[in-house]
């Protein structure tokens, strides 16, 4: 066993945890921050997205040892008008992936304000990439939605960003 | 399951000497997959995160030394100038989560044929910095890969960095998947031109045991290409690259996609890569 602290959402928490635990698991088992969902528990879909230090990360592909002394913010400790955008746009059907979905779209517009491109970025030289809904749709791409509340949620983003 | 958290590189390698079997993990995104789904827990694992030397990249003649640390997303942004071929197969790794994770020595270190970053590393003849406690060595990218999964590195030895010539020419990379995020390639193709040398670089993945350059394809377009008039490729040279380019394959049939699918794939995104690639070089 393990004894780690974590920054997390702000209050410093002590974890008494086996190496092999992931930051998913101590969340919402240890920590009973339960927010914080698990799908695939292999990285393909998003739902357990969180921010490490305000990067988003998968947290079912991380060890909780890993992140020792690290910030990490749950969904439960996002204050982002974001929530409020998707609910006016229906950005969700059953609401599994819609933790997972905010983190990372917090998570992305940190990294567009850096400038960072993606994949459909034409012009990597510049500085102001604008975020249509194709360089959304693309930012947003490591979190599915199986009821496929897509437009919502590419919605939502579209007036959180205004 | 044992958990080894070095914090410097010195201790790291020390580290790895007295528990060979331990597996080294940096961002988790391909060695936390088997973890969870119970693939195989390995005896120990080997946590690089802390060693700060690894976050590192630097620029030398021409070549640059990427820390086994660095993010895709990191190798984006800062190397994507000087890169554009690695850089462009990291931007389509997993997802954003994965790409701030991953890293291009943990692709490596894995060795997946189906690794996105193989082919462009192949296309621009790369070098693995390998280093153990007995000393530091560089392995030539196409020496590298000797099996499904399995790499030239000796059981004590951690891979330091990649080395990467900057790019002399037009780069190109292509894959095919069912998703935009988080697709294992069906398979995959990456070129290089080098006109410097009058030479081209070519990687294929996810179509044979291990990732694998195409000599004869490279050797031929090569010969072909009107490097000074830089007149328009004659569709017949293009028809026959790729045909060569799916020679140097031997796919098989597996869950993502069959033999077929994937010869006929790999002479469509080779030539059309070259397609892509020769027109930046033409400047049209």
């Amino acid at each position: 066993m393990a004894d780690i602290r974590m920054r997390v959402n702000g209050s410093i928490e002590k974890l008494d945890v086996e190496p092999r635990v992931s930051l998913l698991d101590a969340l919402r088992e240890h920590l009973g921050l339960t927010g914080t969902k698990k799908g695939c528990d292999q990285g393909a879909c998003g739902a357990c997205t969180v921010l490490a230090d305000g990067e988003r990360i998968v947290s079912c592909l991380a060890l909780a040892v890993q992140y020792a002394d690290r910030d990490i913010t749950t969904i439960e400790g996002v204050t982002s008008p974001l929530q409020r955008s998707f609910v006016r746009h229906d950005g969700f059907q059953c609401g599994y992936c819609t933790s997972g979905q905010i983190c990372s779209a917090v998570g992305m517009l940190t990294e567009h304000a850096a400038g960072a491109p993606s994949a459909v970025t034409g012009d990597l030289a510049t500085m102001e990439i604008e975020l249509t809904a194709e360089e959304i749709r693309e930012r947003m791409s490591g979190n599915l939605c199986r009821c496929g509340a897509y437009n919502g949620i590419v919605a939502a983003i579209e007036e959180g960003i205004r | 399951m044992d958990f080894l958290r070095p914090t410097t590189w010195a201790d790291a390698l020390a580290a790895k000497a007295e528990r060979p079997e331990a597996t080294p993990i940096q961002g988790g995104t391909d060695v936390m997959v088997e973890i969870n789904l119970d693939k195989g827990r390995p005896a120990a694992l080997l946590d690089l995160n802390p060693v700060a030397e690894l976050r590192d990249w630097s620029s030398e003649d021409g070549w640059l030394r990427i820390g086994a640390g660095v993010s895709y997303t990191r190798l984006i942004d800062e190397l994507g100038d000087r890169l554009p071929g690695l850089a462009q197969a990291s931007r389509t790794v997993g997802s954003p989560q994965i790409r701030n994770r991953g890293t291009v020595a943990g692709n490596l270190g894995a060795a997946s044929p189906a690794g996105d970053s193989h082919p462009p590393l192949l296309a621009s003849d790369a070098l693995v910095e390998a280093e153990s406690v007995r000393g530091s060595r560089l392995i030539p990218i196409g020496e590298f890969y000797l099996g499904v999964k399995r790499n030239a590195l000796e059981p004590d030895e951690l891979i330091r960095a990649v080395r990467v010539p900057y790019a002399d020419g037009p780069q190109y990379f292509s894959k095919i998947g069912t998703r935009n995020a988080m697709v294992i390639a069906v398979c995959s193709f990456a070129v290089a031109l080098h006109p410097s040398r009058r030479g081209v670089g070519t990687g294929i993945g996810s179509a044979a045991p291990t990732p694998r350059r195409a000599p004869e394809a490279e050797e031929f377009l090569a010969g072909e290409l009107d490097w000074d008039g830089r007149t328009a490729v004659p569709d017949e040279t293009a028809r026959r690259f790729g045909e060569l380019v799916a020679r140097a394959a031997s796919p098989i049939d597996d869950v993502r996609g069959t033999r077929d699918y994937r010869v006929h794939a790999l002479a469509v995104m080779a030539r059309r890569t070259l397609g892509w690639a020769w027109t930046e070089y033409r400047g049209i």
